[in-house]
């Protein structure tokens, strides 16, 4: 393998070429899929927060025009194994529709299947149901008392899991230190919230026994789900690749969806369609995020050395485990953030709740990791009345440290964490903030410093799965990229999973481009379905540039190995004379003995005998990626390899807080970025803005509340607050580059870059800005009211 | 009901309930499917088309209520087959969107508001487009690529001499 | 997330729409929609029928008539918004305009549809309570005027009766040359409603003296609520800091407030205060600035 010193393609400024189709308004998206005669689905929902389903009326809405279905858990139950959910709790089992027993407030009682969707709406509040509500609760930490109502009765508890870690020696580390302290971090129920609500629509051929999905789906070992829990071979499963994802930043895995649609369309023997609406996506789309608490004590010495930490976190993932208890598994992958701590306890505990079922979520739990670990440091800094900045920096990695092995068994790739931190704060910019903050105080304002250094594991592999559950033997999280010249010389190359935003055909063609010095606009990249699909672990844990990349990097290479071959023999010369430029195979010795890339595709594709012997003709190559560094089981002591490279993020951020009114704005943004070579510079630097965004409405305005009667009361748009453009302010972003030895490039991944800090940085703010008053704020989202409320109860 | 749409210059009759809406007659019936459904509820902003020019959310507006009444949709916006307006091409240009589902109405909030002030401040376009959620892009490429548009714009309509 | 079925009917003038909402108990008038369709596609308002009243030409007008502006009930917010004479002779409302909703709202929401949806935090019915506008409804053939005062009866309750049909609302203008206005909100999200809002026109004579004032707060109460007392306290003095936080605060001190999952009650109950108070200031301090002008 070959890195090149400097790239013709790779990090130059270039377009992306999914953008035409959609200025264009030719996205195709999984609505506006059309397979003829397709029937809609709309959903009755529970409306208690825990009822026993005591019956169940149809035959209003059966007399209904148009509908043509009304289908139930018990009737779906019979037919289907329940949802793959990955941990070891056989009693709590996870299925698309309730079956005797609703568990949260939404949650999916009935499929009524018609002719329109308005239709199927009208049949829906047509469906009689009959419920006996049932005790409740909501609360993660009264779920864990002993009276609490039972979430799934068979399973004895509520908890689904409990797992305490111990890397060092925390104990001894703890009675050495000079100085401990602990605080409490509360990370609110928040998600990712694509503007496109989650959608599939499938059709089964009983002729070919097929049966094809379109979804807006961003999950990896969808169709093996899918056929596992309808008990048909994965074989008959074809999911369609070539659909558009409208955003969907880890939530998008409509498996429920997938399952109810496929056997009603077997069922039915018609097209079957479920297209979320924004109350069904809210309340029952299972596409919440982590709600967590956190329980951080601290030891470190007089002068902010950080030396141990013990880290409860106790995860509400509502009333089934979708990959929720996961999420608590990856960040002890980076469990020590970007600093030398030498020892860690860390307790992970999941426990459901009468909540809405939980899904990925950007970052995977790493942003509420990076949360309670940014704000443990400014605590310390607080204790010892020393500079947060400075506080970090002696605890941060050095440069000339990687790679680092964490207490946790992870090695770091590499990072040059000081000088991003210089690159922000170049030129006096710390102190001048401030400066501008005491002035701020001085008019009276409300005004604090937030800083958040944060790292975000990219490359993603599975072992936190094995981590989690030791029943599970996973080990590789591949992805693949085939190549295939044509009789004319024209390069088509296949990528196999769905994208939503992340542009993936341009990175694909970026790096082909740069290992075969063509024009990467002359390359086209195709979507085969998942049939005529080689292995990828789809775009989650910030993995695609690291994989996909590689793998494209890995077949270009093994396709320009061809072409020189073939040329070389073509021509007469040894290999070793043979030089591949731009597209062209010469003679070292005689430039003008060469042969282009047109031509070898034609001796590949019709002249076997110019072919070397015995290499099959045609110009078609593959690769197969195993994440680097990866391919190892946990030790008995849950160390491992987590994932293989780490991109660093540094916030820093000047926010002011009207007494008053308790608004918090922010008046200015800068942040260090460094997710190694970047393939696509407005690619990673769009990433990376959409990521402060996202963790702007986490900090600040995102929740999904309930009330105490068990209701989701942040159901629409007017509740759930995204931001808008109002909201989001003016971020510099300053770039740095440190390449990790592990990937071809030297990229990272950037896919979760600006989130997994923000919050932390923006919670660091106010809690800057509310210290003068003696108070503090822990509790996400740190809403006006709040803060309103808070300062002036101080 | 019978109802008569003009949409991108066209006149189409169509026989729809009272109660579809403009954002599903253009889908569903017309097949005009840039223009995409986010919340159904007039937040979001995903569904907007020009209504008379004016940029407005097609899913709190009945079909019916559409009757005569000139639209654009982003489907109307490209000159050609395959070419790009200028405003599309700064969106390109900026990569102002990532995945693609609020584009289109961004692209043509852009329009109604460069139709009506072709020298709009950072404040102005931040404005015009907060009626547009994009959960991608943070929004700092789509203030670029629109303030890129009508430089461009005012480029191109200066007099040739000026230029 | 779509509607249930209605009906749907365009009438030529407001006695047509007036007798097709008499006909039918389940009827209910739709202009701009931007609120109530909405409702409608959550399943929260179910008319049997929808009267289009949003084409009718002869009410939509923004008209001055020597004294005060009247504008039609399905005037679009975004007219009013660009209207010179409203910027004229309507400074406040001018003010509030913007913080309706968002462009593309305000481009199909109308006057007449917010007012007669009396939502606590709308920033027209605040307008209409603070500056004593009287709206006019049509019912069999005939006009009746009521009072803002008198209109608006609680959180998405009007005093419009039964087959009525707002027609047109009324602000007075004031006479007075040294007028400011000032306007202040708080929400989650700029467009979003407000937690609170706060809204006051004073008039002031050579020497600085208020000579008359107009204030009321919105989103807190189930209807925007119109300080007498403040306005009668004010009035007479030079508006000074001290003496507005006072008077403001004491009026304020033992309303009930509302409570929801945005805001508490003890926060809208302060914040409320707060903004009357900067809202008067700014007001005060627009006159002052004027006065320097001239």
């Amino acid at each position: 393998m070959s890195v090149p010193s400097h790239f013709r393609f790779v990090s130059t400024d270039r377009r992306v070429r999914e953008d035409r189709r959609f200025v264009a308004g030719k996205g195709r998206f999984v609505a506006d899929v059309e397979v003829a005669n397709t029937k809609h689905v709309a959903l009755v929902t529970c409306p208690y927060a825990a009822a026993r389903i005591r019956s169940i009326d149809k035959k209003a809405a059966l007399a209904m025009p148009g509908v043509h279905y009304v289908l139930d858990g018990r009737e779906l139950a019979e037919a289907t194994n329940p949802l793959a959910t990955g941990l070891d709790t056989p009693n709590v089992p996870r299925r698309p529709l309730a079956v005797d027993v609703a568990r949260y407030s939404g949650e999916w009682v009935v499929a009524v299947v018609a002719d329109t969707r308005a239709l199927a709406e009208d049949a829906a509040e047509a469906v009689e149901i009959e419920y006996e509500p049932l005790p409740f609760v909501l609360d993660a930490e009264k779920a864990l008392g002993k009276d609490a109502p039972l979430v799934h009765e068979a399973h004895g508890t509520n908890v689904l899991l409990d797992r305490t870690f111990t890397w060092g020696e925390v104990e001894k580390d703890f009675a050495e230190s000079p100085r401990k302290l602990s605080l409490r971090v509360k990370w609110a129920r928040s998600s990712t919230v694509p503007v496109e609500t989650f959608g599939v629509l499938s059709s089964w051929d009983p002729w070919r026994e097929i049966l094809d999905v379109w979804a807006s789906i961003q999950m990896p070992r969808y169709t093996e789900q899918i056929a596992g829990a309808l008990k048909i071979p994965m074989s008959s499963v074809r999911l369609h690749h070539d659909v558009d994802v409208g955003g969907s930043y880890g939530i998008k895995r409509g498996i429920k969806h997938a399952v109810l649609t496929g056997y009603l369309t077997r069922r039915l023997g018609l097209p079957v369609r479920l297209i979320e609406d924004r109350l069904e996506n809210m309340r029952g789309g299972d596409a919440h995020g982590p709600e967590r608490l956190f329980d951080v004590e601290v030891a470190f010495d007089d002068n902010g050395v950080v030396r141990s930490m013990k880290m409860r976190a106790l995860e509400n993932v509502g009333a089934y485990a979708g990959r929720s208890p996961f999420q608590l598994g990856k960040p002890i992958g980076s469990i020590v953030g970007p600093y030398k701590i030498k020892s860690v306890q860390y307790r992970a505990m999941a426990v459901v709740t009468n909540k809405t079922t939980q899904e990925a979520v950007r970052g995977f739990g790493q942003g509420p990791t990076n949360l309670a670990l940014e704000r443990m440091m400014d605590e310390v800094a607080n204790a010892l009345h020393l500079d947060p900045l400075e506080v970090r920096r002696r605890n941060l990695i050095r440069h000339d440290e990687f790679p680092y092995r964490i207490p946790s068994g992870t090695e770091y790739d590499s990072g040059n964490y000081e000088t991003v931190i210089a690159k922000v704060i170049a030129g006096g910019r710390y102190d001048e903030l401030k400066q501008e903050r005491d002035r701020l105080r001085r008019e009276g304002m409300l005004a604090g410093i937030g800083i958040a250094a944060c790292l975000e594991p990219s490359g993603g592999n599975a072992t936190f799965e094995a981590l989690i559950n030791p029943k599970v033997t996973t080990s590789t999280f591949m992805d693949s990229c085939r190549i295939n010249v044509d009789g004319s010389g024209a390069i088509t190359a296949t990528m196999h999973t769905t994208s939503s935003g992340q542009g993936h055909e341009t990175l694909v063609a970026t790096v082909i481009g740069e290992v075969l010095q063509i024009d990467p606009d002359t390359i086209r990249v195709t979507r085969p379905d998942s049939l005529a699909s080689l292995p990828s672990g789809t775009p989650v844990g910030s993995r695609m540039a690291i994989m996909l990349g590689g793998a494209a990097f890995h077949a270009a290479n093994k396709l320009k190995d061809k072409l020189i071959r073939i040329a070389a023999h073509d021509l007469g010369i040894p290999l070793e004379r043979a030089v591949y430029e731009q597209g062209t195979v010469s003679d070292r010795d005689a430039r003008a003995k060469r042969r282009t890339i047109k031509e070898i595709a034609t001796i590949a594709d019709r002249n076997y005998h110019r072919m070397p012997e015995n290499m099959e003709p045609g110009l078609s190559v593959s690769h197969v990626m195993q994440v680097p560094t990866g391919g190892k089981l946990p030790t008995p002591d849950g160390r491992v390899q987590m994932y293989p490279c780490f991109s660093f993020e540094f916030h820093l951020l000047l926010l002011k807080i009207d007494p008053d009114l308790g608004v918090p704005e922010i008046v200015r943004y800068r942040l260090g970025h460094d997710c190694g070579t970047q393939i696509n510079p407005k690619i990673v630097r769009g990433m990376t803005m959409g990521g402060v965004a996202h963790g702007i409405g986490a900090a600040l305005y995102e929740e999904f509340a309930y009330n105490d009667d068990g209701q989701l009361i942040a159901q629409t748009f007017m509740d759930y607050v995204l931001p808008s453009s109002h909201e989001v302010p003016a971020v510099e972003i300053v770039d740095h580059e440190t390449p990790s030895p592990h990937t071809v490039l030297g990229q990272k991944g950037s896919g979760e870059s600006g989130y997994l800090g923000a919050p932390a940085a923006i919670a660091n703010a106010v809690n800057d800005a509310l210290r003068p008053l003696g108070i503090s704020l822990n509790t996400l989202p740190l809403k006006a009211s709040k803060l309103g409320d808070l300062i002036a109860a101080a | 009901m019978r109802t008569e749409l003009t949409v991108n210059g066209a006149t189409h009759v169509v026989e729809v309930e009272p109660r579809t809406t403009l954002l599903d007659c253009l889908r569903d019936n017309l097949r005009l499917t840039g223009a995409h459904a986010g919340c159904e509820h007039g937040v979001c902003g995903a569904c907007t088309v020009l209504f008379d020019g004016v940029a407005v959310r097609s899913c709190l507006i009945f079909a019916v209520q559409a009757d005569g009444v000139p639209i654009t949709t982003i489907e109307g916006i490209a000159p050609g087959p395959g070419e790009l307006s200028l405003i599309q091409d700064a969106f390109c240009e900026t990569h102002g969107m990532q995945c693609g589902y609020c584009t289109p109405a961004m692209i043509l909030t852009a329009h109604a508001l460069l139709a009506n002030n072709p020298s709009p401040t950072r404040e102005e376009i931040v404005n015009a487009i907060s009626g547009n959620i994009c959960r991608c892009t943070g929004y700092a490429q789509i203030v670029e690529a629109i303030a890129l548009a009508a430089e461009r714009m005012r480029g191109a309509n200066r007099p040739a001499e000026a230029t | 997330m779509k509607a249930a079925p209605f009906e749907y009917s365009r009438p030529a003038n407001i006695d047509e729409a007036c007798a097709l909402l008499a006909a039918d108990d389940g009827a209910r008038v739709i202009a701009g929609g931007q609120t109530l369709v909405p409702m409608m596609a959550m399943r929260l308002a179910r008319p049997s029928r929808l009267v289009d009243i949003g084409r009718i030409g002869a009410l939509s007008y923004i008209r001055d008539d020597g004294d005060g502006i009247a504008i039609g009930a399905t005037t679009r917010q975004q007219s009013v918004e660009r209207s010179g004479l409203i910027a004229e002779r309507l400074p406040l409302l001018a003010k509030m305009m913007p913080w309706i909703g968002h462009t593309a709202t305000r481009a199909r929401g109308t006057v007449g549809g917010s007012l007669a949806n009396a939502d606590p935090a709308a920033e027209l019915e605040l307008a209409a309570i603070t500056l004593d506008a009287t709206l006019t409804y049509r019912l069999a053939g005939k006009s009746v005027d009521t009072p803002a005062s008198e209109f608006f009866l609680g959180a998405m309750t009007t005093a419009l009766p039964a087959g009525a049909c707002l027609a047109a609302v009324r602000f007075p203008a004031w006479p007075e040359h040294r007028i400011g206005t000032g306007f202040h909100e708080v929400s989650a999200r700029r467009s979003d409603f407000a937690f609170a809002s706060a809204a006051a026109q004073v008039a002031v004579d050579e020497d600085g003296t208020c000579r008359r004032i107009a204030v009321g707060v919105g989103a807190v109460t189930e209807s925007p609520l119109r300080l007498l007392e403040v306005e009668r306290q004010l009035t007479g003095t030079r508006l000074e800091d001290s003496k507005v936080r006072d008077v403001v605060r004491g009026a304020l001190a033992d309303i009930e407030t509302m409570s929801d999952l945005h805001a508490t009650a003890d926060y809208r109950r302060r914040v409320a205060a707060k903004l009357a108070m900067r809202a008067i200031l700014d007001a005060g301090a627009e006159c002052k600035a004027k006065s320097h002008a001239h």
